[in-house]
């Protein structure tokens, strides 16, 4: 590696992590790896296979649109990933998995003594492998009981009870019963029963955290979205950088091409293209006169601007969505999970039923002694083990199954609401359509027209040179002299001798159709390249399966009628053009509040606070940050299929989910009788616990073919 | 007896052992990408970072 691209240590390095679509195999990994490192200004590197992401350290000045540009070029699709800000979720998961090996270290040695004495140990020798446990048994329960008894006590303080009392209880009465009959020398101790129950615990608490939602600071993202400064133009004519808050309507900004726009303001001077993306999440640049509204996150492309700020700071239409996603966010953090559902009426259940045995068998004249061993049976055999397992091991076995087949499950409720959903919104561009323009017709066929076109086409970041370039990859470009690219209009340059040009109709040449740009070499008749957003491949089918699935679908789209009309047509289903970001919210809104439990796929921020209010929502990898981190669930590619497969996905996992409460109900309801009377021994309460643990596992494991 | 004696205190310290191992597999890192560990075994390159 060459040493002088290395950045010196000193210099601060920023990190920022893609989602990296078509990493398949060994050497992808390392293709990635070694392409991005041999970049000037990057650290160095690292991807994560199981969740198709590519972390890159780098100078600051190294923008993330440059390194999604480079792993373009690697022959790889990545989109920054906004979702993950700290390792947060990751510690938890790693505190949960140690507190799991301890358990499940001090689990099989105390089942090693306990096999013994089960097989007929006694006297001396049972008497040692009693106190042997309890040397083991007792740090594991300090150790690993930990996550329990901090979620009870911090439970109990505030006057509530959760899943994590009855636990806590069963688990240290259980010990303190287990080390009197150790003092005692007695025949029955349950050590190897309260770390089994710990260690099944741990393993669905792990499974949980793993599901459990990330970092959702989505509104943040969207105002982070604004540039820090702006360039203000005085009075005087001097420029002067600000920080935006210091901006107030009446002010006048220069806006550089390139840079985004600070503030809500009118275009006073200048022509250019601004890309409104961010705010309506329409792909087409938008031409900018004199007197031209703008909005403040929005991109001034090709010319400087000169813009009369109106609004600035809170009062800009980005502040505004952000403020009605954070409202949107309240309601939806209401859902109850289905595992709370159930504990809450477990809970009190369990306790009830422990005490009803104590007093049972108090009353019936049995001593204290009696008693307490049949309640604490109770509390054992009645432990939430294959309950606890119940729901989280069907959700991450569907997640992963979902994974392999492109779509991330965000958060632990995500499935739960999406198998619900009876209604399906989706957002036209970049949702139903891929978001960016594609050509459809009108390319040229002579190779060195193509040549011309290419070497064009190349030079602009235009969207539709973009598409015309894309359409040309690996041909090759012709050598075309003084390329300029003028704001607004095209580009031009010199090709053997003539001039050449590709842009708007009638800067170029003029259009005999309705194309979107044309191109004019010499005095050669000027040809019309049809450049159009398109749907994606497979949008009708899966917008059938969606229907079959029960989902009514419906399209909401901020752009113009004829289109939205159109592309409705061809879908066979109906469609609302023209809608503002609250609009959509309305109707998110409007809906839910009849009874409908809404899906809504969306990508761009003008999709967010609808996105947000749904019952639950899907975007595509593609879309804004703050599309992605408001959306339960992500799709990555360039098929719309994943969404009714995740429908169906989330359907079959509620059902093993059902399954699996029934199997540990059932456990339970055989169970509990034996405990109330008495019969429970240790060896007994291992096995029903070990088995009704494994059985539910066993009927998650069939999810793992669930995303087809 | 005395064999029990030897070999229980020998059991535990392998299991212990294991144990460690673990804590410190899992502290640097190594669970953290299941499915790449697999594939990168096939990339011949030097270990360098």
């Amino acid at each position: 590696m060459t040493a002088p691209a290395r950045p010196a240590a000193a210099q601060p390095l920023a990190t920022s992590t893609f989602v990296v679509e078509g990493m398949r195999c060994a050497a992808c990994i390392a293709r990635l790896e070694h392409g991005l490192a041999a970049l000037p200004g990057v650290a160095a590197a690292r991807v994560n296979f199981t969740n198709r992401r590519v972390r890159v350290d780098h100078l600051d000045e190294i923008g993330e649109d440059r390194l999604i540009d480079a792993i373009d070029g690697l022959g790889f699709t990545a989109h920054a990933f906004a979702g993950e800000t700290a390792d947060g979720g990751r510690s938890e998961s790693r505190r949960l998995v140690l507190a799991m090996a301890v358990a499940g270290f001090a689990m099989m040695n105390v089942m090693l003594l306990s096999v013994s004495i089960w097989s007929g140990a006694n006297g001396a020798t049972r008497q040692l492998f009693h106190w042997l446990s309890a040397l083991i048994a007792l740090p594991t329960v300090a150790y690993s009981g930990r996550v329990f008894f901090a979620s009870a006590w911090s439970a109990l303080r505030r006057g509530r009870t959760n899943m994590d009392v009855p636990i806590s209880i069963g688990v240290l009465l259980t010990l303190a019963m287990s080390l009197y009959e150790t003092v005692l020398g007695g025949a029955h101790a349950y050590f190897d029963g309260v770390v089994m129950l710990l260690f099944f615990l741990l393993g669905g608490r792990f499974l949980d955290s793993v599901m459990r939602d990330r970092a959702r600071g989505g509104v943040d993202a969207l105002l982070r979205r604004l540039p820090a400064e702006a360039t203000v133009v005085g009075r005087d004519g001097a420029h002067q950088r600000r920080a935006i808050a210091e901006l107030a309507p009446g002010m006048r900004l220069l806006v550089a091409a390139g840079e985004r726009i600070a503030a809500d303001g009118i275009v006073e001077d200048g022509e250019s293209a601004v890309d409104r993306s961010l705010v309506t999440g329409e792909s087409a640049p938008e031409t900018v006169v004199s007197g031209a509204e703008v909005l403040a996150g929005t991109v001034n492309l090709s010319a400087p601007l000169v813009v009369k700020v109106t609004r600035a700071g809170e009062a800009t239409a980005i502040a505004d969505i952000a403020r009605l996603m954070e409202s949107a966010g309240q309601s939806k953090s209401r859902y109850m999970r289905i595992a709370d559902r159930a504990s809450r009426l477990y809970a009190p259940a369990v306790h009830t039923l422990a005490a009803l045995t104590l007093a049972g068998w108090l009353i019936a004249g049995a001593g204290w002694h009696v008693a307490l061993t049949n309640a604490v049976a109770v509390l054992i055999i009645t432990c939430p083990c294959a309950l606890g397992l119940a729901v989280p091991v069907a959700q991450v076995v569907a997640s992963g199954a979902l994974l392999r087949a492109g779509v991330l499950v965000k958060d632990g409720s995500a499935l739960e609401r999406l198998a619900k959903a009876d209604r399906v919104l989706l957002d036209k561009t970049g949702t139903i359509t891929l978001g960016r323009p594609v050509v459809t017709g009108g390319l040229p066929d002579a190779p060195d027209e193509r040549a011309i076109l290419h070497a064009l086409a190349r030079a602009s970041r235009h969207p539709s040179a973009m598409a015309v370039a894309a359409a040309l990859a690996g041909e090759p470009g012709a050598p075309v002299g003084d390329i300029v690219e003028e704001a607004g209009l095209g580009v031009r340059g010199t090709a053997g001798g003539v001039e050449a040009r590709l842009g708007r109709p009638g800067w170029a040449g003029p259009a005999s159709d309705n194309a979107s740009i044309v191109l004019r070499i010499g005095d050669a008749a000027p040809r019309a390249i049809r450049v159009a957003d398109q749907p994606r491949e497979d949008a009708a089918a899966a917008i059938a399966r969606l229907g079959a699935e029960g989902l009514t679908p419906e399209i909401l789209s901020g752009d113009a009628p004829a289109v939205v009309k159109a592309l409705a047509a061809r879908l066979g289903i109906p469609g609302r053009a023209r809608l503002t970001p609250q609009d959509k919210y309305a109707i998110v809104r409007a809906a839910e509040e009849s009874g409908r439990r809404v899906l809504m796929v969306g990508d761009g921020i003008n999709d967010g606070p609808a996105l947000k209010a749904a019952w639950v929502s899907m975007a595509p990898a593609s879309a804004s940050d703050v599309g992605q981190m408001a959306a339960d669930l992500v799709f990555v590619g360039t098929r719309l299929m994943p969404v009714p497969v995740a429908v169906a996905a989330a359907r079959r996992t509620m059902r093993v989910v059902a399954q699996n409460f029934a199997l540990a109900i059932g456990y339970n309801v055989l169970a509990v009788p034996l405990a109330v009377a008495g019969f429970v021994t240790p060896l007994i309460a291992a096995l029903a616990m070990s088995g009704s643990s494994l059985v539910v596992v066993a009927n998650a494991m069939r999810l793992r073919s669930a995303a087809r | 007896m005395n064999s029990v004696g030897i070999l229980i205190p020998i059991a535990l310290f392998l299991g212990l052992s294991g144990l460690g191992a673990f804590f410190w597999a899992v502290r640097s890192g190594q669970y953290d990408d299941m499915d790449g560990a697999a594939l990168r075994i096939l990339n011949d390159e030097d270990p360098e970072d």
